[in-house]
């Protein structure tokens, strides 16, 4: 068994037991990537990495040994260039660490220096909106690995990361980790700090792990979350310890299945599947019920007023000035400050990020708000009530993560409506502000992982792991590696 | 309610944008899809429905103001397109 291919609790365990090192994971990992990365493309600015991965002198304090962490292109590091896959972010170099970050190092990880694969500012669902090039699901390398967390879940898949960090804005970590076989969660939104995230909807961005399995998935959540006195949205209560609630069983656990989720646009094969895994469940002693979330098929047109609302105010600070690209206004110009503005903003935004923030801008504009962004907020109000209505009755619902699996690259990408509903099963989570994991629960007929999708009441994230982590020791959907 | 290329133009304006002709084009119509389908919000009721912009129940999260060290200027330049001394430059703005 190669070092790269473990669970990080797996080579936790060996180190501890001193049959290895994290010098020698380091190594493992950097052989690996050297092998699979020209197929995959996970990372971004690989060989022109400035900084030398910090791996702590002394790992043996924190409980994560030294083991490295891959890093999505939207959360700060220090000295080592976040773009966020974004030609207006070029250069950047953060004059300080996101709070994930000082985190991880605080608990003897090593940050990897080289980032993963994005859309650009997170907008997308399929990585293909990075200013890169796209990356390639390592299921099927004509298949687009989903998004916009798209390169860390296909490092994980590939054996090139053992563990990665994401952000989910309305989606960005569950699909791509449905979409790439393996686990991926959004926290609660306030559970883990968003300083050094680079905003992109701030009342629905939250940073979360993807990993090769549920017990990592807890771990990882252990080491990024807590309060934080530089994120006035994070929350101060307890962070449990997440490894005590696996393992325990699901006797009598209540489970909600929303019939609102299993209907037209839902690929049957998938239907298939994940009704399998219902069935699994129940074998395994939960209480299955099914439920209504009437409000879901609104999810979508709310969330593309909500999101790119807060975009299009959040990416205002791209302006050519603090940072990242400039493009000059032509001489004599008599408003060369805002013909600048224009100009590095209509160089260096893509097709998409224009796309969003026009919305936004649009929806917030004098004659519109009303009728769009207030509309979408009181909307917004119907769905979180749904899911309070459910939960006063039930411990967690079950549904897919998406409605078919990864699509092929350049399928989608001239039609942004059908792209936008490649999110519809995941999108609710973060209006509502719930926690979420996707896990693998079996594959198409072509071979394609499919998610199952496990939310619960706000800061439960240990009942999902619970669930979640039951269902995977009841099969072995997370021990299956793609070719490569 | 319907995007044309005069008020796309506009809002690409208040978003400082600056849009090439055929992106116009493309846009407005990819647009007026997305609106188009997020209309379909009119078909509830809200009336009596309170706006949620913030999900968590917390406001006004206060801190003692202390002073303490923060990011030394030079640091915070180093990323900036042009800088001298201890600030930014910018383009002209008043003749």
């Amino acid at each position: 068994m190669e070092l790269y291919s473990l669970t990080a609790h797996e080579l936790i365990d060996l180190i501890k037991d001193k049959k290895t090192d994290a010098k020698q994971v380091l190594e493992s990992l950097r052989a690996r990537i050297s092998f699979v990365e020209l197929k995959v493309g996970a990372y971004v600015r690989l060989g022109e990495v400035k900084k030398v991965t910090s791996q702590p002198e002394d790992s043996s304090s924190g409980g994560l040994f030294g083991i490295p962490v891959s890093i999505k292109d939207n959360i700060c590091t220090a000295g080592n260039n976040t773009e966020c896959c974004s030609k207006i972010l070029q250069g950047f170099s953060p004059p300080y660490d996101a709070t994930v970050i000082s985190k991880l190092k605080e608990s003897g990880a090593t940050v990897f220096e080289a980032k993963t694969n994005m859309d650009e500012f997170a907008f997308g669902s399929s990585t293909e909106n990075s200013c890169f090039a796209p990356t390639h699901n390592p299921w099927d390398l004509e298949a687009v690995p989903g998004g916009s967390s798209g390169g860390s879940a296909a490092a994980v898949a590939a054996d090139e990361a053992i563990w990665a960090l994401g952000s989910d804005t309305g989606g960005s970590i569950r699909q791509p980790a449905a979409f790439c076989g393996v686990v991926g969660l959004k926290p609660t939104y306030g559970r883990v700090s968003r300083y050094g995230l680079i905003a992109f909807a701030s009342s629905l961005d939250q940073i979360g792990p993807l990993t090769k399995d549920v017990q990592d998935s807890a771990i990882l959540l252990k080491a990024i979350a807590g309060y934080d006195p530089c994120d006035s949205t994070s929350v101060d209560i307890n962070v449990p310890d997440y490894k005590k609630s696996l393992g325990n069983g699901i006797k009598g656990i209540k489970v909600g299945i929303p019939r609102e989720y299993f209907i037209e646009g839902l690929d049957p094969e998938i239907k298939k599947i994940v009704d399998e895994a219902v069935d699994k469940l129940r074998g395994l002693g939960a209480l299955i019920k099914e439920i209504s979330l009437p409000h879901t098929t609104y999810a979508v047109p709310v969330y593309y007023i909500i999101a790119t609302a807060e975009a299009s105010s959040n990416l205002a600070r791209f302006d050519g000035v603090q940072y990242g690209l400039r493009v000059e206004a032509n001489k004599g110009s008599a408003q060369a400050m805002i013909e600048m503005y224009k100009k590095t903003r209509g160089e260096g935004f893509g097709q998409e990020a224009k796309r969003r923030i026009l919305l936004g801008t649009f929806a917030l504009s004098h004659g519109y708000y009303d009728a769009y962004y207030l509309k979408a907020l009181k909307v917004r109000t119907l769905i979180k009530q749904d899911f309070d209505q459910v939960f006063a009755e039930l411990d967690c619902i079950v549904t897919p993560t998406s409605p078919t699996s990864a699509f092929k690259i350049g399928e989608k990408i001239e039609d942004p409506l059908k792209m936008y509903l490649s999110d519809i099963y995941t999108i609710s989570a973060n209006l509502a502000g719930i926690p979420a994991i996707s896990l693998p629960c079996g594959f198409t007929k072509k071979g394609l992982p499919v998610g199952l999708q496990i939310l619960a009441k706000p800061f439960d994230e240990e009942m999902i792991f619970k669930v979640a982590h039951a269902y995977e020791q009841a099969t072995d959907w997370h021990k299956q590696k793609p070719k490569l | 309610m319907a995007i044309d290329k005069e008020t796309l133009q506009y809002v690409a304006h208040l978003a400082r944008i600056e849009l090439q002709p055929k992106e116009l084009e493309k846009l407005s119509q990819q647009l007026k899809d997305i609106l188009g389908f997020i209309d379909n919000l009119n078909r509830i009721n809200t009336e009596k429905i309170n706006p949620t912009s913030h999900i968590l129940p917390i406001s006004n999260v206060l801190r003692q103001d202390q002073g303490k060290e923060s990011l030394p200027v030079k640091k915070a330049l180093e990323n900036a397109a042009g800088c001298q001394g201890e600030f930014f430059v910018v383009p002209k703005v008043i003749e």
